[in-house]
């Protein structure tokens, strides 16, 4: 680490990695509850564990995505950050917020929440990712725009290079795409067409630069590969995500009372959204096979690694497979859909923030990587993680082509329920390999825990 | 990647392309902000209707059910429930009033809600709106 306010960053990881456990724990409370419906019926609902689960996630990788800033941000732009105390400010102001926000999803019902919270006055709740009482929101808002002025007031007035003027812009998009999720019209069409600026242009689009410049500063550091290569990766791959995602947000807008037009729009960018996500893994493959150094930190390669494949797999493979309309007219709205949220976000988010954060902590201790112990374990950690999303993928897309033929497609379509019934199998199959799941990401926390030996030497 | 595609040229790829193609989404938004009159199903928007959105919103029914098939997947589509419960406001409000406080033992169950009649007719006239909306016939059968 060379400069002193990068350690702000961790605080902002040490929070990231409590509400993962906690988006996991949830995770398996309702993956249980699609199997044993009544479990913990009616304390916490089904509806309610899913908010925790989605909030959560959401909340942990701005964390992550915040954390990563700081950290590369003042390495990049060779200063310290404009205000560590603005960032720490920022920090329990977001930890807090989100933390009565959960509190006040699992502590009262959700209308009740709404009318303590006025949401009268500004209706912004109940809308799916965007559960968030508007006071929350608008800390959102507040908590995103003081995170903005201070990387932004750092990266403008250091060394400006691609990857902090990418990431720039990534969490600029982010800010400013939130702002739509204040617009929530009577008419259900308009508002579910907006709701996807948010949603779609965050993951499908700007989410995709903030992953992309943090995955390069990764990749600069551990290969020691030349900037000038790297920053061209970039441009590309940033450059066709745009290309295909903007227009890609048409996969959203077949069935909810848009034009038909939108299935060919959709259809065809959609269908090249992979593209920028195959780049990833070449750019990535290609430079960490052409390092110029061993990076002793071989846990975080492979997490950088790691990002690269699963995006790839989770994002554009399982993506590609219902994104055509067609297609995505028997499966809109099934566990197809599902299985494709659950890989992807791990793929693209969830590994691209464990990456820096493997790459990152030790050096804020003042070591380049852990002991060749703990490092097993994060691999251990990878491994068990990595396979289990590929299973619980797998599982769900199983159950979502079941779904799919007996509800949708075969010449005697049944109820939901009782095809929920018959493909419990897989949801069985799906809450066991959450476990291992769980067991993984148990093992990341103790792999960095202070490390014994290496205090003693 | 070859020497003759240089970094400035990746870099005018991304600003023209993406300048372009968000300027295509624009264009594309206000075609489509023309065409929804015909398909939005915008003449029986109604104050109920209306209210019976706020109340589907601030009872998270979308952490359930889908809606035009956006949603959770725990619970069945109901953006064409008005239709397969046969076009019955009685049937469905029915079903809503009758959930049990206390669940359904090993199985899935809505939450009791304790809506008044008023808030009944709400939802159930929203439910009815969605059904109306030109969806491009989704989804495939009644059972959503």
């Amino acid at each position: 680490m060379q400069y002193q306010s990068q350690s702000v960053a961790k605080l902002y990881f040490i929070a990231a990695i409590g509400l993962f456990l906690a988006q996991i724990l949830f995770g398996l409370i309702m993956g249980l509850q699609y199997v044993m419906g009544d479990f913990l019926f009616p304390e916490i609902p089904f509806n309610v564990a899913r908010m925790v689960h989605t909030n959560t996630l959401i909340v942990w990788l701005l964390m992550g995505f915040m954390g990563a800033s700081y950290y590369l941000v003042p390495e990049e732009s060779q200063r310290e950050l404009y205000s560590p105390k603005l960032a720490v400010l920022m920090f329990w102001t977001f930890l807090i917020a989100a933390a009565l926000t959960v509190v006040g999803y699992l502590a009262v019902p959700y209308a009740t929440l709404a009318q303590i919270t006025g949401n009268d006055l500004l209706p912004t709740m109940g809308r799916e990712f965007l559960e968030q009482p508007t006071i929350t929101k608008i800390g959102i808002v507040i908590v995103a725009l003081a995170f903005l002025f201070n990387i932004g007031m750092t990266v403008l007035s250091g060394r400006k290079t691609v990857v902090t003027i990418v990431l720039l812009t990534g969490l600029l998009g982010l800010a400013v795409f939130f702002l739509f999720s204040f617009y929530n019209p009577d008419n259900l069409v308009k508002d579910k067409y907006y709701w996807w600026w948010v949603v779609h242009l965050w993951v499908e689009g700007v989410w995709e630069l903030i992953l992309a410049s943090i995955l390069a500063f990764v990749l600069i550091k551990t290969t020691g590969i030349d900037r000038e290569v790297v920053e061209k990766w970039l441009y590309i791959i940033i450059a066709m995500t745009l290309i295909t995602g903007i227009i890609g947000t048409g996969h959203h807008f077949y069935w909810i009372g848009t034009p038909e037009y939108w299935q060919w729009w959709g259809s065809i960018f959609s269908a090249l959204e992979p593209i920028p996500f195959f780049m990833l893994t070449l750019f990535a493959f290609n430079v960490i096979n052409k390092r110029k150094r061993e990076h002793p930190n071989k846990a975080a390669v492979l997490w950088a690694m790691g990002t690269a494949v699963m995006a790839f797999l989770g994002a554009g493979v399982w993506g590609f497979l219902h994104t055509l309309a067609p297609v995505n007219y028997y499966t809109h709205g099934t566990q197809i859909t599902a299985a494709h949220g659950h890989m992807a976000f791990y793929g693209a988010y969830v590994m691209v923030v464990l990456t820096i954060i493997s790459y990152a902590v030790p050096l804020m201790r003042g070591q380049e990587a852990k002991s060749n112990a703990k490092q097993v374990m994060e691999m251990w950690s990878f491994w068990l993680m990595t396979i289990s999303i590929v299973f619980i993928t797998l599982f769900l897309t199983g159950a979502g082509i079941l779904q799919v033929y007996l509800q949708r497609y075969s010449d005697a379509p049944q109820a939901f329920m009782m095809v929920q019934e018959k493909i419990s199998l897989f949801y069985w199959m799906r809450e066991f390999t959450g476990l291992v799941f769980l067991v993984g990401a148990i093992l990341f926390v103790l792999s960095f825990l202070p490390d014994k030996k290496a205090q003693r030497a | 990647m070859q020497e003759i595609f240089t970094k400035s040229m990746a870099r005018n790829i991304y600003y023209g392309g993406s300048t372009f193609f968000i300027l295509l989404f624009l264009a594309l938004t206000l075609d489509t902000h023309q065409a929804w009159p015909a398909r939005d199903n915008h003449q029986n928007l109604t104050e109920q209707v209306a209210a019976g959105k706020r109340l589907w919103e601030r009872n998270n029914c979308i952490g359930c059910h889908t809606l035009l098939g956006e949603g959770a997947y725990f619970a069945p589509e109901l953006g064409n429930v008005y239709k397969r419960f046969g076009g019955s406001k009685d049937a469905l409000k029915a079903f809503i009033r009758s959930r049990p406080v206390e669940g359904v033992p090993g199985r899935r169950s809505m939450p009791q809600f304790n809506f008044t009649d008023a808030e009944l007719d709400e939802v159930v006239e929203f439910l009815k709106y969605t059904s109306e909306i030109n969806t491009n016939n989704w989804p495939p059968n009644i059972q959503g």
